[in-house]
């Protein structure tokens, strides 16, 4: 693996809990690493599996589902 | 919290007191002080700059004490408003007249010293107080040694140590050394249940609960070995929906509970905690424990005095405001009405339910005024897009320094511009401000926008904000997307503003990819039968009734049996000693003459079809069946004393159950005077296997009961038989006035229940005593037991609305907290025993509550539901799997015939839909969708995240 391997993760947060925590840690300025790039949806159980299927396909590093 | 902030018919006052109310109900002048925020709210953004600036610290109150604050700040990250303040107290120039640091470092000039304490009139109608309760301060008389002992917290402070938000982000450390501790024992009852020292002869009632809680999330906190756990308490009272289980749950995950009242001292060089105590059979231990927490219980709030005299209420014993079972959220002065702690120490759930009952007591009382004073806001007619290319304009907002101090905005911006279909990029300093909502209007008409992109901070505060001006240019509101770089991007990732950068720019390209495939929405709006219908006519369905009735709402009101009264034509006094029976007799005539309510008796729900705000049913009448039409309905369809099979019941007319021996008292009374003995027993068919939840009211029951028999006959001999003693709240009085009157208390366990036999001259009952570890032979004239509360028959109606229950076969809430009295499925709601076993006073506020939700429905013609819903696509064939998965039963299977050949097609009932697309997740074939959140779209977003890194 290269030395500076930055991966490249797709969220999927839902709208009511991970992506409300996700805004809060922002008010509360807990830093993070800069990888992960947030999706908001209604609710987890929207995300299709086809979806994680597909980000992965196209070169994702990985894929986070929060909810 | 967020909607009460920004709702339009919410006028929000902060830092402000009453001072006083005057004038009569329906029409009173409040006066109002708010005292200096010294921050202009119209100009502060809440950057956080004047906080950082601030030079002086000091204890930070939310944190009890914990950590510091800043002179200039906000209580916690989610406050609302989402506006700093400067604590006059504290600040060096407003003290000492030399700093004005946030001042000169506000971007925007919100700082304003001059800012002076207000007077402000206000007329309204009615008025609710929840001023809540302060914590019990076990500091002010030396208490266990608490200031002393380091490692001593209270439980607001270790809530405080185990949450993310936090001094240690949630990380638990105790205090003396900043090690994990690995032992931790809770105290129960500090500064509740006692009336020695101080006087809080009341159970804080929510203590209990939360210790478990704190010791299970404890266990989840701490990694490796399970952490050594102890719970010292009195009684353990769980005596709420599902808190039995919960309980149980602690105990099976290795929480030790322990009776004892433990002497606390400080440990090996004053770390950690000695704790002296005697076990049930008389041993004496000294354990050490890395950590003690005080359970400390809730009083009046301090400032409740002072509110009572201004606003000329009373208050009773305990300073708590004084109310009554038939009134339960009413104060002594008419038109004043009290929510929450302020009347008793209670949990959230009660005080939720609280809250809407007072909400309902003030629309009742203004009901001749009702919404002649709400504002709606009008727009002009949308502008069609259909046939228009997407032309996107990006909004790329600055926040003063907040987003452009670590993102490169100008980047930004210039790449923005190279986004396909974007034609117009602009930079805001704060594109919030009103002039920049005046500048984005003005360019969508310039440039002919028809799709929006604001790169800012989160749309959960601040989309509707700009979905209105679109709207107010004709746009259609869900042509919009927001990219939050500043919650999800600069605020958190201050060290890294290289890769901030390029986040932006990936979450700018995601919002355009997304946003051009956005289609105009409309909010469906459906008519609304503005009747109702309750379900039950006891006490918690006929107060239902009446409350809709005076509000002007017509209601159809059920009854299974030939008679209105349900429980409470059994019961003799209140808890506060009123008498049920003229109390039940007025409601039960003012019902029915009421000229808005419907009564039908001998009638059940035979067929329920519709949805919120349009529901219909054929009922069985003693007429034949009718048809009618409600939009929303109350279920309280009650409960009923449990009859057992053991102790003799419905064997010898000597054992009663409560509400049997109630009649009793009522009506032959003289009998019961010449009994010598009387013999409770309690947890008769409830905290057992089969019935594992606690029926809530037997305690103070069998309470009331012997303390009547005692006033009968003060020589009697009273005995209550019991496991746990649950005189929650200011119950406990009425616990403490047993004793004192000599009733004697033996405590049985479930493993070794009393035995009733017949002997020549009464009853005889044998029980093992659980703390002289004897078994006791007792001789009674009478014995009572305190039967479980059970649900009634309640199949029927929840195979028919499709609402759930509980595993103990209780009605379900959609949300044991925040919504306790709505239920799973819109347009219905819930009151009285059928929910869980409750007295009589919380079910009045159940049902009163039930109604103002319900009114939220019932007082608009039309109701507006959101626009992200499902949809049924073309590809849908009808195969059903989403029917399974949906957690709101809005799907529903059609069969639809076209030119002779029958399809099946997937309906949804837009009313139920919530628009969580577990249906277009399940979807192998892309047959239905979510609106605004398509497969397409989702796909699209996730692609423009890969497409350039």
């Amino acid at each position: 693996m290269e030395k500076n391997f930055e991966p490249v993760i797709v969220g999927y947060l839902c709208n009511w809990c991970a992506y409300a925590g996700a805004d809060l840690a922002g008010v509360s300025r807990l830093a993070y690493p800069a990888n992960m790039r947030p999706i908001r949806v209604m609710c987890t159980g929207m995300v299709h599996p086809e979806l994680v299927v597909h980000a992965l396909s196209k070169g994702a590093d990985g894929v986070i589902v929060m909810g | 919290m967020v909607e009460c902030g920004r709702h339009l018919n919410i006028a929000l006052f902060t830092l402000s007191e009453v001072l006083s109310v005057s004038g009569e109900p329906g029409a009173f002048t409040v006066q109002v002080k708010q005292h200096p925020r010294y921050v202009d709210m119209t100009k502060c953004i809440a950057c956080g700059m004047c906080m950082e600036k601030c030079p002086k610290k000091v204890d930070d109150e939310f944190n009890m004490a914990i950590s510091k604050r800043k002179a200039a700040y906000i209580k916690y990250g989610q406050t609302v408003p989402l506006k700093y303040a400067i604590d006059g107290q504290n600040c060096l120039f407003i003290t000492k007249g030399k700093c004005r640091a946030c001042e000169k470092f506000c971007p925007t000039g919100a700082i304003n010293f001059e800012d002076k304490e207000k007077q402000i009139m206000l007329q309204v109608g009615a008025v609710i107080l929840a001023p809540g309760y302060n914590y019990f301060d076990p500091g002010a008389n030396d208490f266990y040694g608490y200031g002393h002992i380091p490692d001593l917290v209270t439980s607001m402070a270790y809530e405080r140590l185990l949450s993310a938000s936090g001094p240690n982000m949630g990380h638990l450390i105790r205090p003396s050394d900043g090690r994990e501790p690995r032992s931790i024992a809770w105290i129960q009852c500090v500064g509740s249940r006692q009336t020695n020292r101080y006087d809080h002869g009341y159970c804080s009632s929510v203590c209990c609960m939360y210790a478990i809680k704190q010791a299970l999330v404890t266990a989840e906190h701490l990694p490796g070995e399970a952490p050594q756990q102890q719970i010292f308490y009195i009684n353990i009272r769980t005596h709420g929906k599902e808190f039995e289980r919960y309980y149980k749950d602690a105990k099976v995950k290795g929480v030790q509970f322990i009776k004892a009242r433990p002497k606390v001292s400080p440990g090996k060089n004053n770390k950690g905690v000695t704790l002296t105590y005697f076990t049930e059979d008389g041993r004496r231990i000294i354990d050490q424990v890395d950590m003690a927490v005080l359970s400390i219980g809730l009083q009046a709030p301090q400032d409740g005095l002072q509110l009572a005299e201004r606003l000329d209420f009373q208050l009773n014993h305990y300073h708590f405001a004084r109310t009554r079972a038939a009134a339960p959220v009413s104060s002594t002065r008419q038109g004043i009405y009290i929510a929450g702690a302020f009347h008793s120490p209670k949990d959230i759930p009660q005080s939720v339910t609280e809250a809407s009952c007072a909400a309902a007591e003030a629309a009742r009382l203004l009901a001749a005024a009702k919404g002649s004073l709400t504002q709606e806001k009008s727009y002009p007619p949308e502008r069609d897009i259909s046939a228009e290319a997407p032309r996107v304009g990006v909004f790329v907002c600055s926040c003063g320094i907040n987003i452009a101090n670590i993102v490169d905005v100008k980047a930004v911006v210039a790449y923005a511009q190279t986004l396909p279909q974007v034609v117009l990029v602009e930079n805001n300093l704060f594109t919030c401000s009103t002039d920049t909502q005046g500048l984005i209007a003005q360019k969508i008409n310039e440039h002919k926008l028809n799709r929006i992109v604001i790169a800012a901070c989160t749309p959960r505060t601040h989309e509707p904000m700009f979905q209105d001006t679109l709207r107010e240019v004709g746009l259609n509101p869900y042509l919009i997307e927001m990219a939050n770089i500043r919650n999800q991007n600069a605020w958190v990732h201050q060290s890294d503003p290289q890769s901030a950068t390029r986040k932006a720019k990936d979450q700018v390209r995601m919002a355009v990819a997304k946003v051009v495939l956005n289609q105009p929405l409309q909010r469906m709006q459906v008519p609304v039968t503005q009747k109702a219908l309750v379900i039950g006519g006891g006490m918690a369905g006929m107060t239902a009734a009446l409350d809709f009735a005076d509000q002007g709402i017509e209601v159809y009101l059920l009854e299974a049996k030939e008679h209105l009264g349900g429980n409470a034509a059994n019961l003799r006094v209140t808890w506060q000693n009123e008498p049920v029976q003229p109390m039940l007799d007025d409601l039960i005539t003012r019902v029915e003459c009421h000229p808005k309510i419907k009564v039908f008796l001998k009638a059940q729900l035979l067929a329920c079809n519709g949805s919120v705000g349009n529901f219909s049913s054929t009922i069985e009448t003693s007429d034949g069946p009718r048809e009618i039409n409600y939009g929303a309905v109350v279920i309280a369809t009650g409960g009923s004393e449990y009859y057992p099979s053991e102790y003799l019941f419905g064997e010898d007319d000597r054992v009663l159950t409560q509400l049997q021996f109630d009649r009793k008292l009522r009506v032959e009374s003289s009998a019961l005077k010449k009994a010598r003995q009387a013999v409770f027993i309690q947890c008769v068919g409830s905290r057992e296997p089969q019935r594992p939840y606690c029926s809530r009211v037997c305690c103070t029951h069998s309470m009331m009961s012997a303390i009547a028999f005692k006033e009968l006959n003060p020589e009697m001999e009273v005995i209550i038989v019991y496991r746990e003693i649950r005189t929650y709240g200011q119950w406990e009085d009425l616990y403490r006035k047993a004793r004192d009157l000599g009733v004697i208390f033996v405590r049985y366990s479930q493993e070794k229940k009393p035995k009733v036999t017949r002997r020549d001259d009464g009853l005889a009952i044998s029980v093992y005593d659980a703390v002289i570890r004897q078994e006791l032979k007792l001789r009674a004239d009478y014995v009572i037991l305190a039967t479980a509360i059970v649900h009634n028959d309640q199949r029927r109606i929840v195979e028919m609305f499709k609402c759930s229950v509980n595993a103990d076969g209780f009605m379900n809430e959609a949300h044991p907290k925040l919504r306790p009295v709505d239920m799973s499925v819109e347009g219905l709601f819930v009151a009285g025993l059928c929910h869980y076993p409750k007295p009589l006073d919380e079910a009045i506020t159940q049902a009163k509550a039930a109604v103002s939700r319900a009114g939220v429905i019932l007082s608009k013609h039309q109701l507006q539901l959101d626009a992200v819903k499902s949809y049924a696509t073309a590809q849908c064939d009808g195969c059903a799997l989403c029917l399974d998965v949906c957690p709101y039963q809005a799907l529903a299977l059609e069969t639809t015939t076209d030119n002779g050949r029958t399809a099946r097609r997937i309906k949804v009932e837009m009313a139920l839909c919530k628009g969580c697309g577990l249906c277009q997740a399940t979807c192998p074939k892309e047959g239905i969708l979510v609106h605004g959140f398509t497969l397409e779209q989702l796909m699209a977003e996730t692609n423009a995240v890969l497409e350039v890194v």
